[in-house]
């Protein structure tokens, strides 16, 4: 269970988060979501510890802020927006860094991991000659690497994920949320800050939708994302609504697109 | 998501080529040290020496001297100074993160020099006390507090929220380095004559100044510091991908940070102490065993050691032959040999430069 209590984020003198609360289950994959500005990143980088914050952060029994970094690293895995590297590693050795980090460290595991995140054959490509979306995967196969059994002697492993697919193709974001739906189902917990709002509603079991540093919903996403509260969120005119097969839930931005629209119609 | 078993995929595994190469360079090492003494003005034989000690006999007073007590020594300050800079090199840059970083460039070894420089002038003027207890270890006692000091400094202007930026890095270590010889030569002008061919001696970059006396001060705290260097290869790997994802990765951050800026102070003030500035060792030597043995710090730390020693064993032998019987300062070859392939990174990797 990660339990974050009153969390308020500064950055010199604006305040960005106000004394949030969130609760995310293990074996559930949570998103965090919200227009931009709206302290999405800000609040992942205060529940992995990244910046300074007020109020208390609680992984299982562990104090975020008091632990020591490889007891964290054992527990929970971070994937950042986006890794520069400016060595030239090859695929494999940048996977293999994760390894260290966890507790598995049989070496098989990083061409495994690679070969997860459909890179096969990637092992000895240069990490810097990769496209962005190639090398935002090979980081997940990093971290992967590190947590790679979900749950281990009965506590559940984390992983927090920054925007895992906002540099991928819509081939790879679905593989990419299927690997972290995967992780959540075998008992592990996810935490993802998304951007895709379809994506999110189709992979995750809890929504946290965000606004001026703010919590402004917070449950299963077809009670969080309601044409009110994203159109409210996201200052523009969105409709959700159901597939008829199997009720999954959607968001169309062509609704927003009046203007155009009205263009359109008039002029025929 | 347990570890299902992969087909065997055909891929290099590059931890073996340098594991191999700890073994060529450890050779190409025995190799240069036979070659540095068996070369020299004197025309002494050090195989002719080696057939008389196997054979019982005494060896003559010119062979001694010349073996014993010129060539012996200055063998193994090149080792220490070659391999102290170039590992210095290495983990400057995996703390930097940036291929560019070195010791010389970064005005590391001016704080050192800084360092030496007063304690050539202002020396006498120590209390007695603090001269008779550090005696000649006084000199490379003030180098590293001079590196010391540059290395916090610089990493205190150039990294921003864990980040470094390399437009900063390279222009902080600059004007650093200005500023540290600014201050060396208003203690120039302040120098006597006799100070001032002490000073002139030192500076020149040379190892023709070594002693056994210098060494038993030298070797042990260019020894320890590079051990503590080697052992860091793991966290550096780690910080390679930000401070962030290597704390993530269970990586001790700021012990890491603080070992390696201690390591490379007291590696780089003891080298500047003994031999002056040598410049650029610290950037060839770790950039051509990344191309050829991939950036994994473990291996690369050990290996920078080794190629490091044989390249300035090397160049001194140059140095001592090519102008024989006088000496080329060793400096100058080193940064002719140096200076291109720091262009030829900056060139080659423009991209790093506006990271």
């Amino acid at each position: 269970m990660l339990k974050a209590k009153n969390i308020s984020v500064s950055y010199g003198r604006k305040q960005v988060l106000h004394g949030l609360d969130l609760t995310a289950r293990a074996g559930t994959l949570t998103a965090i979501v919200g227009p931009n500005g709206s302290g999405k990143t800000t609040l992942m980088r205060a529940l992995t510890g990244d910046v300074a914050f007020d109020g208390t952060v609680m992984l299982g029994d562990t104090d975020i802020a008091r632990a020591k970094p490889y007891d964290l690293a054992a527990q929970r895995a971070v994937l950042p927006q986006a890794t520069p590297l400016a060595f030239p590693f090859h695929a494999v050795e940048v996977v293999r860094l994760g390894l260290r980090g966890g507790i598995n460290t049989n070496d098989r595991l990083a061409l495994t991991a690679l070969s997860r995140v459909g890179l096969d054959g990637y092992a000895n490509r240069f990490y810097q000659e990769l496209s962005g979306g190639e090398q935002q995967r090979v980081q997940l196969a990093r971290v992967l690497c590190q947590v790679w059994r979900p749950v281990v002697g009965g506590i559940p492993r984390w992983l927090f994920l920054d925007e895992p697919v906002s540099s991928l193709d819509i081939g790879h974001q679905l593989t990419v949320m299927n690997i972290a739906r995967d992780f959540a189902r075998a008992g592990g917990g996810v935490v993802a800050v998304m951007h895709d709002l379809n994506l999110s509603a189709m992979f995750a079991h809890q929504v946290v939708l965000m606004q001026s540093g703010h919590i402004i919903g917070h449950g299963a996403p077809a009670q969080v994302l309601t044409d009110a509260q994203v159109s409210r969120a996201y200052g523009c005119d969105i409709r959700t609504s159901s597939a008829p097969d199997d009720g999954g839930w959607f968001m169309l931005p062509q609704s927003a697109g009046g203007e155009d629209r009205e263009r359109v119609t008039r002029s025929a | 998501m347990m570890a299902s078993d992969t087909t065997a995929l055909p891929f290099v595994d590059r931890r073996n080529t340098a594991r191999r190469a700890h073994l060529v360079l450890g050779a190409l090492l025995v190799l240069v040290s036979l070659a540095s003494l068996a070369v020299g003005a004197s025309g002494t034989s050090l195989w002719g020496a080696l057939m008389k000690l196997a054979q019982g006999q005494p060896l003559t007073l010119t062979e001694r001297v010349v073996l014993w007590d010129i060539r012996a020594p200055r063998l193994v300050m090149g080792i220490c100074v070659g391999s102290a800079l170039a590992v210095s090199g290495a983990v400057m840059q995996g703390l930097f993160r940036n291929p560019l970083a070195d010791p010389g460039i970064l005005g590391v070894t001016s704080g050192a020099s800084l360092g030496a420089v007063s304690i050539i002038v202002l020396g006498a003027a120590l209390p007695a006390a603090v001269q008779s207890t550090l005696g000649a270890g006084l000199l490379p006692v003030a180098a590293f507090l001079g590196a010391w000091g540059s290395m916090l400094l610089l990493y205190r202007v150039s990294t921003r929220a864990g980040r470094t930026s390399v437009a900063t890095m390279l222009l902080a270590g600059i004007a650093l380095g200005a500023l540290f010889a600014a201050f060396s030569g208003i203690l120039i002008f302040l120098a006597d004559d006799m100070q001032l061919r002490e000073l002139t001696f030192w500076s020149l970059g040379s190892l023709a100044g070594a002693s056994w006396l210098k060494l038993t001060i030298a070797a042990p705290v260019i020894l320890v510091s590079l051990v503590l260097a080697c052992s860091l290869g793991r966290g550096l790997n780690g910080l390679a991908l930000g401070e962030a994802a290597a704390h993530h990765m269970g990586i001790p951050v700021e012990r890491t940070k603080t070992l390696a800026i201690l390591a490379v102070s007291a590696a780089t003030g003891t080298a500047v102490a003994i031999s002056g500035g040598i410049g650029f060792i610290g950037i060839v030597v770790p950039h051509l065993l990344r191309l050829a043995t991939g950036p994994d710090h473990r291996g690369l730390l050990i290996n920078a050691g080794l190629l490091g020693a044989s390249l300035l064993l090397a160049a001194d032998m140059v140095a001592r032959v090519v102008v024989a019987p006088a000496e080329l300062p060793i400096g100058i070859l080193t940064a002719l040999l140096g200076s291109p392939v720091f262009l030829w990174i900056l060139l080659r990797k423009r991209g790093l430069v506006d990271m």
